[in-house]
């Protein structure tokens, strides 16, 4: 990384924390040892790994028990949905989504659908919300499980998850929640917010690639994805990623310890890069709830331009953001969810999602708008949508 | 993201654009492409009458970063040209030009010649007249992708 790099990609990973290195470092030297080892060489890494494991629970309030270790946020949702709808005593063969869920979900539905599952997609509305009342009208007495992300990646806004996950308890249905964005950055609660099943990923806060965990109420059946030896309690077979693992586990004790101040920084940076943005760059919007978001989340959509070249100027001024944008996915269509809040695609396909974390400062935030504002005016100069808009007047605008 | 992903041609003429702009008073002008897709082109055609020689050729551009590249260097290779020559210049050798584009990103180059296609039927709109070897642009070059 250059030295002048402004990151503004930490939903898509952060930066490993030194202190998470440090607490990884002996297990990958001389504390080599399996944990399932019998010997001496297992004892300190078995112990390591049951400390991080009561370290990530002790964040959502669940027990170190309720906890299985995975290889990331991708697994933990691949193994919630199919054990619930395939297992072997599911309620039924019906599955319930938001429309607007990572595609770790909604391509895992795509695969159950194939197999004869059938699934429901929840509408959101223009801030991307799902509404509990449309869950409860979702429900039929063959669902299995009802997975709805507690915030979404893309627009950052947070879900009433206690809400729906109640409504789900009441019914007898699973409720999963694919927290991957929202642990360690949000308050979660495993009882309070009636979740059944949560999946987490250690790389989106501060921690290592590569580990995750399925959170599983204690009482859910629970069937393996991945067959094997007797690692976590016999349903997650391959040997215990132990530096990964320790890694997760501090990382989820500096979140928790930090989230207070963490939450307020990135808010207090993520607000002054909104207000300079709209107020400063004409024709642009916020997507995502207003208020009911990640701290640290910005999507905007700035008209006239197009995502991928906005983030290829941004990234020649060393500034990294990310694109709801088509042309950065290698489809024709723009992100499922700037489309499910209802843009239209020329909107979704100029859009860029900021997405601050503790580390980042108002200068850089200063700087980035300073550089977005000649590279949005110097696209817009070449933008025949913005050349019709300027001759058209306003009412050919989006 | 894009990092090694685009060759050096296409860096650079997402990052110095020639030919950016509009004509006044255009001798044609074509738009392709649709928001849909993520992709607009509008080439703008200065031709000299007598010698059917593209004396200007100007763009603008609604796209991603390969748009904008083949956009510009679509517009260096008709400038100059004859219209029978630049009828020749393919999406092809746009894209060789630019020492190759990504797999995904091929149908920038197509858009690119509809777009200098679509100029160069206005002009013979509007003149009354046909050019050897040219057919109506389709409306929407993904069409057929879609």
């Amino acid at each position: 990384m250059a030295p002048d790099t402004i990151y503004l990609d930490n939903a898509s990973t952060t930066p490993l924390r030194g202190e998470v290195l440090d607490a990884m470092l002996p297990y990958l030297t001389g504390e080599y040892g399996n944990p399932a080892s019998i010997h001496p060489m297992g004892r300190t890494p078995r112990d390591a790994v049951a400390h991080a494991r009561e370290s990530v629970a002790s964040l959502i309030g669940a027990d170190p028990s309720e906890i299985y270790f995975t290889s990331g946020g991708s697994e933990s949702d691949n193994w919630a949905l199919k054990s619930a709808v395939l297992g072997p005593h599911p309620r039924g063969r019906h599955v319930i989504v938001s429309s607007i869920e990572h595609h770790a979900i909604l391509n895992t539905c795509s695969h159950l659908k194939s197999m004869g599952v059938e699934v429901t997609y929840l509408p959101v509305d223009r801030d991307g919300l799902v509404d509990p009342a449309v869950v409860e009208a979702s429900i039929r007495p063959d669902t299995a499980v009802v997975s709805v992300m507690a915030a979404n990646n893309e627009i950052g806004t947070i879900q009433p998850i206690r809400e729906i996950g109640g409504i789900a308890r009441d019914h007898g249905v699973l409720f999963h929640t694919d927290a991957v964005q929202a642990y360690g950055q949000v308050d979660l609660d495993v009882t309070r917010d009636n979740i059944d099943l949560l999946s987490a990923s250690a790389h989106k806060l501060g921690g290592p690639k590569g580990v995750g965990f399925l959170y599983v109420r204690k009482g859910v059946h629970l069937d393996p994805l991945i067959h094997g030896g007797e690692q976590e309690r016999g349903i997650r077979g391959g040997t215990t990623n132990v530096p990964g693992v320790v890694g997760f586990g501090r990382a989820a004790e500096l979140a928790g310890a930090g989230m207070a101040a963490d939450s307020e920084h990135e808010r207090t940076l993520r607000d002054h890069l909104v207000s300079r943005i709209l107020s400063e760059i004409p024709y642009t919007r916020l997507n995502g709830h207003p208020s009911s978001r990640l701290p640290g989340n910005a999507n905007i959509s700035f008209a006239f331009v197009e995502g991928e070249a906005l983030l290829m100027s941004m990234a020649m001024n060393g500034i990294c953001v990310s694109t709801g944008s088509a042309c950065a996915s290698g489809s024709l269509d723009p992100s499922h969810v700037l489309l499910a809040i209802g843009l239209d695609h020329a909107t979704a396909h100029g859009s860029l999602r900021f997405t601050v974390s503790p580390r980042n400062t108002l200068g850089e935030i200063d700087r980035t708008v300073d550089v977005l504002k000649e590279v949005v005016g110097r696209l817009r100069a070449m933008s025949p949508l913005y050349e019709d808009h300027i001759k058209n007047g306003e009412e050919t605008r989006g | 993201m894009y990092d090694g992903v685009y060759s050096e041609k296409v860096m650079d003429h997402f990052t110095n654009p020639r030919n950016v702009g509009e004509i006044e008073g255009a001798d044609g002008v074509g738009t392709v492409g649709n928001a849909k897709c993520g992709d607009i082109m509008r080439i703008y055609l200065d031709i000299d009458h007598e010698t059917q020689v593209i004396r200007d050729c100007k763009f603008k551009t609604f796209g991603c970063g390969a748009a904008v590249a083949t956009s510009s260097m679509a517009t260096e290779m008709v400038k100059g040209k004859t219209i029978q020559e630049a009828l020749k210049v393919t999406n092809k050798a746009v894209m060789e030009a630019l020492d190759g584009l990504p797999q995904v990103k091929v149908h920038c180059s197509l858009l690119a010649e509809e777009a200098v296609h679509a100029a160069l039927w206005d002009y013979a709109e509007k003149n009354g007249i046909t050019i050897e070897g040219l057919r109506r642009p389709k409306k929407d070059v993904h069409d057929e992708e879609e």
